[in-house]
């Protein structure tokens, strides 16, 4: 096995980070890895080296199922019409600063 | 409870609200009073420094060279921050050796400014890699030997050797945890893969009873109760190596079978003695300052 070979068998990691002030984990880029193990030694190598992360996801990009871009109008045009179900219509108390 | 104060209880840091990954950088020494401690012996704790400063240079440059040489892009970032963060060892121990021992010398000129023979580091740190898995095996025995010795040296008397030793042990577990991993990966891969490990092994076995013989100074830092003992280490590092090997099938160096452990060299790299590695090292670490005399970076 050469070493070209090697290096594409390793499969793809999605890394997700927690800054100190965030509240969820982003998604902050990818690399490749033997095992979890290892993506989360080389996530905490690439992507923490400045202090951003106070914790770490990461999972494999073949486990992720999403959305595909061709169902993007069947998927979310149908609620862009639907203005009521956004409460723009009630009176919002002062108590409540964050809506 | 309002969303603002549920968000500080999990924020960590919140001040300065300007800066997405906060301000709160402090150098390991604010805060330590950097005055030798009473009764030490100034010159054998300058003497100290350089030898833990030392290592941790050398060890650092042989690990920079792996840059551009890695297997992988991810492991030659993960090489280049152990490589700093020896590197960062190595200045704040440096520069307290200049302090200790009177001659008020710098991190430089302690690093650019010695030949081959005032370098104090064990041939551990200096020998060459014959390939990855050499580096994995030098490496793990390298920072579960510091490791332990910086543990114990955080109990120092001296204030600033345990406030290095305090930074270190954070950043030592790490790299102790990244070689066990690796040579687990590299052991139970294919029969090439165990053939290095092994191989790497056995490179550095005759090259770990150094770690244990105490000079001098050592002797009497301990005495003093501002160093570990050189020998009371072995003990831990030996229960480590243990622990990874074993489960992997591998003999740890230490107990190789009649158990008498391979003599290291002598005089070593704590007398000045080097091996020629070491005098190539050197030429290429020093290279830049000697063509360019006094020049600052």
């Amino acid at each position: 096995m050469t070493a070209e070979t090697a290096r594409s068998d390793w499969p793809l990691y999605e890394v997700f980070l927690r800054g100190q002030r965030g509240l969820n984990h982003v998604h902050v880029g990818s690399l490749h890895a033997a095992d979890p193990q290892m993506a989360l030694h080389h996530a905490r190598d690439l992507y923490t080296r400045r202090n951003e992360g106070v914790s770490i996801w990461v999972v494999r990009s073949a486990d992720i199922t999403a959305s595909s871009p061709d169902e993007k109008d069947p998927f979310f045009a149908p609620s862009g019409d639907k203005v009521y179900r956004h409460p723009t219509f009630y009176d919002i108390p002062d108590s409540v600063p964050h809506i | 409870m309002g969303f603002d104060t549920a968000y500080r209880a999990i924020a960590e840091d919140s001040d300065d609200q300007r800066w997405a990954f906060g301000t709160g950088f402090t150098g390991p020494l604010a805060g330590v009073d950097q005055a030798l401690p009473r009764g030490a012996d100034a010159l054998e704790l300058g003497a100290y420094c350089l030898m833990l400063g030392d290592d941790a240079l050398v060890m650092s440059h042989r690990l920079q060279q792996w840059l551009a040489r890695a297997p992988e892009l991810e492991e030659e970032t993960a090489l280049a921050n152990i490589a700093l963060d020896l590197l960062g060892q190595a200045r704040l121990l440096l520069t307290r050796a200049g302090q200790a021992d009177g001659t008020g010398r710098d991190e430089d000129d302690f690093a650019f400014g010695r030949t081959g023979g005032e370098f104090r580091n064990v041939w551990l740190a200096e020998v060459t890699d014959a390939d990855f898995g050499g580096l994995i095996a030098r490496l793990l025995v390298f920072s579960t030997w510091r490791l332990a010795l910086l543990d114990r040296l955080r109990a120092s008397r001296d204030p600033v050797l345990a406030a290095v030793a305090a930074k270190g042990v954070k950043e030592l577990t790490y790299h102790r945890d990244y070689a066990a991993q690796w040579l687990l990966r590299l052991a139970g891969g294919t029969d090439f893969s165990r053939a290095r490990i092994v191989a790497g092994l056995a490179a550095v076995t005759p090259l770990i009873n150094e770690l244990f013989t105490p000079t001098d100074t050592e002797l009497g830092l301990s005495a003093a109760g501002l160093a570990p003992s050189p020998a009371s280490l072995r003990a831990e590092v030996t229960a480590v190596l243990a622990h990874v090997l074993y489960p992997a099938s591998l003999t740890p160096p230490l107990l190789e079978a009649g158990s008498a452990p391979a003599a290291g060299p002598s005089p070593g790299g704590r007398h000045g003695v080097h091996t020629d590695a070491m005098t190539e090292l050197l030429d290429e670490l020093q290279s830049v300052a000697r063509a360019n005399l006094g020049a600052t970076w």
